[in-house]
């Protein structure tokens, strides 16, 4: 398309000159070569990682998960802390493709495909936690609404918990089919223009038979602003209910109304930063510089910084409400988070969160590679602390002082979640190599954005 | 089935969406234009018609809600009423997440469904090639050559900056 409207004074969205061709080559070309030696390092590291966290996995729903490090006071921890970080990260994903699409922001055509695969594998791993917390997983299906043999006895449909069930799974399979219509058209690209037998075959039934025509692409487009007008209300829902999990119940540190939003810019927060820790590694290893540019980085470290300070304001929030209340178990619990035993994770959180994020003011740091990269880590980690600092000191110094208890994960939850680290790399470094990791023909209708002609 | 097209190929989408523009106003027949990525303009070029596809979503997702929210206050005041957390029967706020849920649930997966029906897209389906860089860097026009003036149009495409203008029997059920 045209772009007589857009100011010559802007960047162009791809940094190099390329013919439509070219970009489909620097795209597609790696799904044709034999896998680098750093990928393969990378893959064999994560699927050995991945092996062992299936093994520990599969021992502790053996065993039961009285293998975790919970006791009577701390009925929740790093399960809920891993599950709340992971589905977080995945917000990000949604956010690019679908409120980036409706807000028009067209340089997230170089990122959207790798964020929302992101989105899907992070979402994956998410949904391991409640899986083995279930116990019995292979009872999991009881969470769903079906006349069964219980006496006709419904699920709680005034659960947060159950509200979960329907969040996640919409989001997984909504994310699922955005990402997949979104694939077709370069699916159909990669078909046409491999030479080997067996590539034209898998690629040729799993294009669906696109082949470009204008009244496919009028309802793709229609289709494509339809479900992100659908998926950004979701992704906000999601973690509100997330977040849900904790406000509708009355233990103080978990009982408030800032909740939601707070977790949603935590999510977009962290999963921000999960993009940037990816595609920081992706666009030097593939060569990608040129679509996966410094703008894009600079962009995004603008979203982390925003989303950081949203994320700070809540923690003050949370501490006048909880003095602003004149509950004393309300202000004891704020108190004894940033002084009692738990202290260490407390200030990790806001030097990880509130702090680090203010580097991205100055245009040097932001601009710097190793240095966001850096942040990106830092920014996941103490993303992760947030979430461990809301569950465990809430919950580990209740009502009664002689129930006080401290909590130390065991082995097998330190395996597991590290396990989950393993599921999403190989799965990232699997979806590097069979599918396009850019999404080919929406870089090219953005080519000529701020480009002379 | 194999079919008689006249294709005009060209490599930018300028270009293109001129000549689809002359052609309309020549009241040519558009047989369909094949695109590497969606064009802006041709559309409106081709005369094609919005897309009922949102129609489709808001149906699906008002019979999501309605389900949702039906099935919740059967089940929760009807057919096996319990108070929990002192709540009434019929408590709409605490049903609002999975009505939401599921209107959203059944909006996106019927819209993807018809989109896939009206298309006629499936896995395993041979796609109908009019030229092998279709996916990557041509943009080309197909008229059905019976209902075309051949010649007048290859020089009309000619001189918009058509790289190649030829008629090519194509195989329709590939």
């Amino acid at each position: 398309m045209s772009d007589a409207h857009v100011s010559q004074l802007r960047q162009p969205l791809i940094t190099e000159d390329r013919t439509y061709k070219q970009i489909s080559e620097d795209i597609l070309d790696t799904l044709e070569e034999k896998p680098s030696k750093g990928w393969l390092l990378g893959f064999t590291i994560s699927a050995i990682v991945l092996t062992i966290g299936f093994f520990t996995v599969a021992y502790q729903v053996g065993t039961g998960i009285g293998t975790w490090g919970l006791n009577k006071t701390i009925g929740w921890s790093w399960d809920i802390t891993n599950f709340v970080f992971w589905v977080g990260i995945g917000h990000a994903g949604t956010l690019i493709s679908a409120v980036l699409l409706i807000f028009r922001q067209r340089w997230r055509t170089a990122i959207n495909r790798a964020a929302e695969a992101m989105t899907i594998f992070a979402v994956a791993c998410a949904g391991i936690f409640p899986l083995i917390h279930a116990g019995r997983p292979w009872l999991l299906y009881w969470v769903f609404p079906y006349p069964n043999t219980r006496g006709d006895l419904w699920v709680n449909f005034r659960s947060p918990l159950l509200w979960d069930v329907f969040a996640i799974s919409t989001y997984l399979t909504v994310s699922l089919v955005f990402w997949y219509m979104g694939l077709l058209p370069d699916l159909a690209s990669v078909r046409d223009r491999t030479k080997s037998v067996i590539r034209k075959t898998i690629y040729g039934i799993l294009s669906f038979g696109w082949n470009g025509s204008n009244r496919t692409w009028h309802h793709w487009e229609v289709m494509s602003l339809v479900l992100a007008g659908l998926a950004t209300p979701l992704v906000l829902s999601v973690h509100t209910i997330v977040s849900m999990d904790f406000a509708t119940s009355v233990i103080p540190g978990w009982h408030t109304t800032i909740f939601p939003p707070y977790f949603v810019a935590g999510a977009i927060f962290s999963g921000f930063a999960m993009v940037l820790t990816l595609l920081i590694i992706t666009r030097k290893v593939l060569k990608w510089e040129h679509f996966i540019t410094l703008g894009h980085i600079e962009a995004m470290c603008k979203v982390i910084t925003t989303t950081g300070m949203i994320v700070g304001l809540a923690y003050g929030t949370e501490f006048f409400i909880a003095w602003y209340s004149g509950n004393e178990y309300e202000r004891y619990c704020f108190v004894n988070r940033a002084t009692g035993p738990y202290w260490w994770a407390y200030w990790s959180m806001i030097t990880c969160n509130v702090l680090s994020p203010q580097f991205f003011w100055f245009k040097k740091l932001r601009t710097s590679i190793p240095f966001v990269f850096f942040i990106s880590i830092v920014v996941n980690i103490g993303m992760w602390f947030e979430r461990f600092v809301i569950i465990t000191t809430s919950l580990h110094r209740d009502f009664l002082p002689s129930s006080w208890a401290m909590y130390s994960p065991t082995w097998v939850e330190i395996w597991t979640f590290i396990g989950t680290f393993g599921l999403f790399f190989t799965l990232f470094f699997i979806f590097i190599r069979v599918l396009p990791g850019i999404a080919v023909a929406e870089v090219k209708s953005v080519y000529k954005f701020a480009r002379k002609h | 089935m194999k079919k008689d097209f006249l294709l005009a190929i060209f490599d930018c989408e300028e270009k293109l969406l001129h000549s689809a523009e002359k052609a309309r106003d020549k009241k040519v027949n558009m047989y369909d234009v094949y695109t590497p990525f969606p064009v802006h303009g041709l559309d409106d070029a081709m005369g094609i018609k919005r897309s009922i596809l949102p129609y489709i979503t808001f149906v699906a997702g008002a019979f999501g809600l309605t389900l949702a929210l039906g099935f919740q206050i059967w089940t929760s005041a009807f057919d096996w009423p319990t108070i929990i957390g002192g709540k009434p029967f019929i408590s709409i706020p605490a049903f609002i997440p999975i009505t939401f849920e599921l209107t959203v649930l059944f909006a996106a997966h019927t819209t993807v469904l018809s989109f896939l029906v009206i298309n006629k897209l499936y896995p395993g389906k041979k796609p109908v090639i009019m030229h092998d860089e279709q996916t990557c860097n041509k943009f080309i026009i197909a008229i059905e050559k019976e209902n075309a003036n051949v010649e007048d149009l290859t020089a009309m495409f000619k001189e918009q900056g058509a790289i190649e203008v030829k008629v090519q029997n194509v195989d329709m059920n590939p």
